[in-house]
């Protein structure tokens, strides 16, 4: 922990001292608190009322039913029997079938085996208790009030099952091959689509911070592009390219794109940005002193690169994978368009909440897609104890020599890897401008005309800027902050431990189970946040959560590699942390610091997930078109709506790139 | 002159006051209906009942339910306008829909109104199951268009059938109802088995089997008339059939929230959804409609897709969704998972 790096630093604490930090250490204590409540309250708090369904299990009550039956007159009634007495006497349903769904129904002419639908008889039922629910056809009908039916309605009566808590929603799920089956393929496919990002993300960076190829500043550009469309474009370009009708699908030499290698392919595309802005945040900092030092020593390149380069990008690198193996697993996305049969976890979410309104198996599948992010977490902290400072205040700037051979390498490959993703959009870009694809090819505009199509025309394409403009400039602040607060204050250890924890949570939260979490969270009448349900505040508070961690990674990566002497020697001139804080930290920091704002403002406009529970009429979002445009079966106008958000991100980047050298030259003219 | 003016006044105020004692009414509309429609719907009504302003909220089927269920202690809805039956029938099991009888609403064909009296919901149209076969990928590679569900599971379809997952898709829970209703479990059961051998995929949207179909990625897509038709117009070379035994369907229905603070104005979008003007709306993408005598013939449908309408339970189906998933997932979910 940074307490033990720290220490040797601290001067020897005298009087003065020591009050001056106590006044500073309550101000970061209200800060972190401030920023902590919001982490409870736009996610744990939520997460918590979602993930307490998954215990929540559904069972007949046989013994909350009593039964009366009357004689072929229909007049005279027979004694009163409980349901579960007449089973226990019948053997109708064995313990074992009596865990139901939310959905369960069970019909009670099974406890009458002599039951006739045409028979004179007629029939009593009531509840021993006011919450005995049963459905007569489809009308509900509860209390403990004697109701009486003729033996053709009563044929019609079902029982529901009554809430309890339990965990056989757990054991169902493992009992369910099928479920079952998913966590292994998940998991499969993560580990190999994290192997393929981290290793081309890696190259590239390296490629850009440590040789001297040319066009470096273009590939920074491509790179950026997967960041910048809906999740749901890569899914249509792969379909197209490699689909049955795709222009390349000999090249799958006969397997099918839908399944394992669409998801592992759409994966790389989609994930690759992420984890190559964590790397390249590692390796863009580098002290030269090392190499200078390696160079001397006669050390090979291959040592350099294992012993300075990789240790030096090690945090970023564990960082970028976990990244990863986390948006693999949670995207439900991709694997729905081009997943085919092969079942994940977060489509059967999907299929469970959507599908059949089956919230607690939702909420099950939920918490076992939260233990990558538990394990994940630990692993983390694990490696933060052993990261070093980089940058201290005596680093040297690191300034890579040409090399002809190694130039063109790294050339190569970025190309190569840019053909790729610009392959990919300009497949998107053409859908987006034809007619019929594959029959009519003719090109045409009309896919642009949003106000005849689904999904809230241009309005929504606005409403959707609006939402990315304040969830970057809010984003932004509070991450930066919270990070801050995490890595730089001293003290409050157990604090920052919950408060990192929580931080990294969303990463491993699927948009879906965020969204429908808010619904139950936000949309209850006795939560005094309860009037932001509906707005676009609500919006806003669930992207800057949804896509907390990566930019927490990012702002704690660039904060890790400040040397904690800034703050000893603040500390020693007795300088409040504040000052600190706004005349070195973030002026030092300003490049990660845009680089939030700006990931924030693109996932923003690009999300669904989780904004697709909590849109409202006012508040349509141009990303949910994008989706209702291809559900509905416009997959053109789809295409086009997602180009048009692609297109407005590549602005917001340009004006980002504008900003950022300005600022840069004034900020980090000490480079 | 006075007087004159004094009567001005009151012509004024009369004008005035009619407006601000029925001043607007905003409606909460959540639908699936297809966003296309939303305007037409919207403007037709408005122009029909000025003081009431419909806000639509907008989704697919299966979101749009779970949307309500979740929202089930707190609803935000006024009216379910444009929402599966089967879906407001779960609603209703869950006391959440307010029982009301339409004016008007005996005009309506009885298999699009709720059984009980007062109805929880009156239906609007129907979907109905059909199949979208792509005639250029069936030419090249030989293949004969089926005409009826049995022909599903000739072998030589294998690998060339989508269908929707029931388990995810409401039009592939009304394939598997349509198919248990006509023949009975057993037979049902072996149909499925066999199609199982053919399927390439299961979908998770119901219109989605149809575009594949439409843009070659398969060859028959197992889904309903409406994708069929618009997907026709678009330009893609398919055939839409109606298999020779019959097809299942489902209502698209309107229903009041229990609750709404708008009980009235609601009450008053209901009245206007069951009337002949209403049904000439939706006879627009629609070829049933509840309205006897309204459908006029959809392009690219044929003119009697209401006498292909299997007898539908919707009660029936309700009341054994869970155990027909569950039983649907346990044969193919897990099989086909691929070998890894």
């Amino acid at each position: 922990m940074n307490m033990v790096l720290e220490a040797p630093h601290l001067p020897p604490i005298g009087k003065r001292l020591r009050q001056e930090a106590s006044r500073d250490d309550r101000i970061k204590l209200g800060f972190m608190a401030v920023i902590g409540l919001y982490l409870v309250v736009a996610l744990g708090a939520p997460l918590f009322v979602m993930l307490s369904k998954s215990l929540s299990t559904y069972r007949f009550e046989l013994s909350a039913f009593e039964f009366q039956v009357s004689d072929e007159a229909g007049a005279n009634w027979g004694a009163i029997v409980n349901a579960a007495d007449l089973n226990r006497q019948l053997e109708a349903l064995t313990e074992a079938e009596l865990p139901s769904s939310s959905d369960g129904r069970l019909a009670v002419t099974k406890f009458f085996p002599d039951f006739k639908f045409r028979s004179p008889v007629h029939y009593r039922i009531r509840g021993t208790t006011d919450d005995a629910a049963f459905l007569v056809g489809s009308a509900l009908e509860k209390g403990t009030e004697w109701r009486e039916y003729d033996s053709g309605t009563f044929r019609r009566v079902v029982l529901r099952p009554a809430r309890t808590l339990g965990v056989e929603n757990f054991t169902t799920y493992f009992a369910t091959p099928a479920l079952a089956q998913s966590i292994y393929n998940s998991v499969l496919m993560a580990v190999i689509s994290t192997a393929f990002t981290i290793s081309i993300a890696f190259a590239l960076a390296y490629g850009l911070t440590r040789s001297c190829m040319p066009l470096k500043a273009l590939f920074r550009g491509i790179l950026a592009i997967p960041i910048l469309v809906p999740s749901l474009l890569p899914g249509i370009a792969l379909v197209y390219l490699f689909g049955n009708q795709g222009i390349f699908r000999d090249w799958l030499l006969g397997y099918s794109i839908y399944g394992p290698i669409g998801i592992v392919i759409g994966s790389i595309f989609f994930t690759l940005p992420h984890a190559f802005l964590i790397i390249l945040t590692a390796l863009s900092v580098a002290d030269a002193r090392h190499y200078e030092a390696a160079a001397s020593l006669k050390a090979s390149k291959w040592r350099t690169f294992t012993t300075v380069t990789v240790p030096g990008a090690r945090f970023g690198i564990v960082s970028a994978a976990f990244v990863v193996f986390t948006l693999v697993i949670t995207d439900f996305g991709l694997p729905k368009v081009i997943g085919g049969q092969y079942g994940m976890l977060a489509v059967d979410i999907y299929k469970q909440v959507i599908g059949q309104q089956n919230f607690e198996m939702g909420a099950v599948v939920s918490v076992i897609l939260l233990v990558p992010a538990v394990l994940a977490f630990y692993v983390d902290r694990h490696m933060q104890k052993r990261q070093v400072a980089l940058l201290s205040a005596r680093a040297v700037p690191y300034q890579p020599k040409p090399n002809a051979r190694m130039d063109g390498l790294c050339f190569a490959f970025a190309c190569l890897v840019s053909l790729f993703i610009l392959g990919m959009i300009a497949m998107c870009q053409i859908a987006a401008v034809v007619k019929f694809w594959p029959y009519d090819l003719t090109l045409t505009a009309k896919n642009f005309a949003f106000d005849l199509m689904d999904g809230g025309g241009w309005a929504a394409y606005g409403n959707s800027i609006r939402l990315a403009l304040l969830t970057a400039l809010f984003g932004s602040i509070v991450v930066f902050a919270g990070a801050y607060m995490v890595e730089k204050a001293d003290g409050f250890r157990l604090g920052r431990g919950v408060f990192h924890f929580l931080a990294m949570m969303p990463m491993a939260v699927p948009g879906m189970v965020l969204g429908l979490a808010y619904i139950f969270f936000f949309n209850n009448p006795a939560n005094p946040l309860h009037p932001i349900y509906g707005t676009m505040t609500i919006l806003v508070v669930s992207t800057v959560t949804h896509f907390y961690t990566v930019a927490h990674l990012t702002a704690l990566t660039a904060l890790k590699q400040m040397d904690p002497e800034f703050e000893s020697v603040a500390a020693s001139l007795k300088q409040p942390f504040h000052r600190l804080f706004f005349r070195v930290t973030v002026p030092v920091c300003l490049p990660a610091i845009l680089n939030i704002a700006i990931y924030l403002f693109v996932n923003a406009m690009t999300t669904v997930s989780a904004v697709v529970f909590l849109y409202s009429t006012d508040t349509k979002l141009a990303s949910v078109a994008v989706l209702n445009m291809d559900d509905a079966g416009d997959i053109a106008p789809a295409a086009a709506m997602g180009m048009m958000i692609f297109y407005t991100n590549v602005a917001a980047k340009l004006v980002h790139a504008l900003i950022a050298r300005g600022l840069l030259a004034r900020t980090q003219a000490w480079r | 002159m006075n007087s004159r003016m004094l009567l001005m006044l009151a012509g004024a105020a009369s004008a005035l006051f009619p407006a601000i004692a029925t001043a607007e009414t905003q409606l909460t509309v959540y639908t699936a209906v297809e966003a296309v429609d939303l305007d037409r719907y919207k403007a037709t009504f408005e122009k029909a009942h000025p003081d009431i302003k419909i806000n639509w909220v907008r989704d697919s089927t299966g979101v749009m339910t779970a949307k309500l269920l979740a929202e089930k202690d707190n609803p935000q809805a006024d009216v379910v306008w444009g929402l599966a039956a089967t879906s407001l029938l779960l609603l209703k099991t869950e006391g959440m829909l307010e029982p009301y009888q339409p004016k008007g609403v005996e005009a309506l064909d009885p298999k699009f109104v709720d059984q009980d009296t007062p109805p929880s919901w009156v239906g609007m149209d129907a979907y109905v199951a059909a199949l979208c076969y792509n005639t250029v990928e069936g030419e090249k590679l030989g293949l004969k268009p089926p005409t009826s569900w049995k022909d599903l599971t000739n072998p030589e379809y294998k690998g060339h059938v989508v269908m929707p997952n029931p388990a995810s898709s409401g039009t592939g829970f009304l394939d598997v109802s349509g198919w248990m209703q006509m023949w009975g479990d057993e037979k049902a059961w072996d149909f499925m088995d066999k199609l199982h051998q053919n399927i390439s995929a299961y979908t998770h949207s119901g219109s989605k089997p149809c575009k594949m179909a439409g843009a070659g990625e398969a060859v028959i897509g197992v889904s309903f008339e409406f994708p069929g038709a618009k997907a026709k117009s678009a330009g893609a070379p398919i055939d839409i059939i109606f298999p020779a035994e019959g097809s299942g369907w489902e209502a698209e229905a309107t229903a009041i929230i229990a609750g709404t603070a708008n009980l009235e104005a609601a009450k008053t979008l209901v009245d206007w959804s069951v009337t002949k003007e209403a049904n000439e709306m939706y006879n627009a993408g629609y070829a049933v409609v509840a309205y006897p005598g309204v459908a006029k013939q959809v392009e690219h449908l044929p003119d009697d897709i209401a006498s292909r309408m299997i007898v539908n339970d919707f009660e029936w189906a309700a009341n054994n969704r869970s155990d027909i998933l569950k039983e649907w997932q346990k044969r193919y979910d897990a099989k086909s998972e691929p070998k890894s």
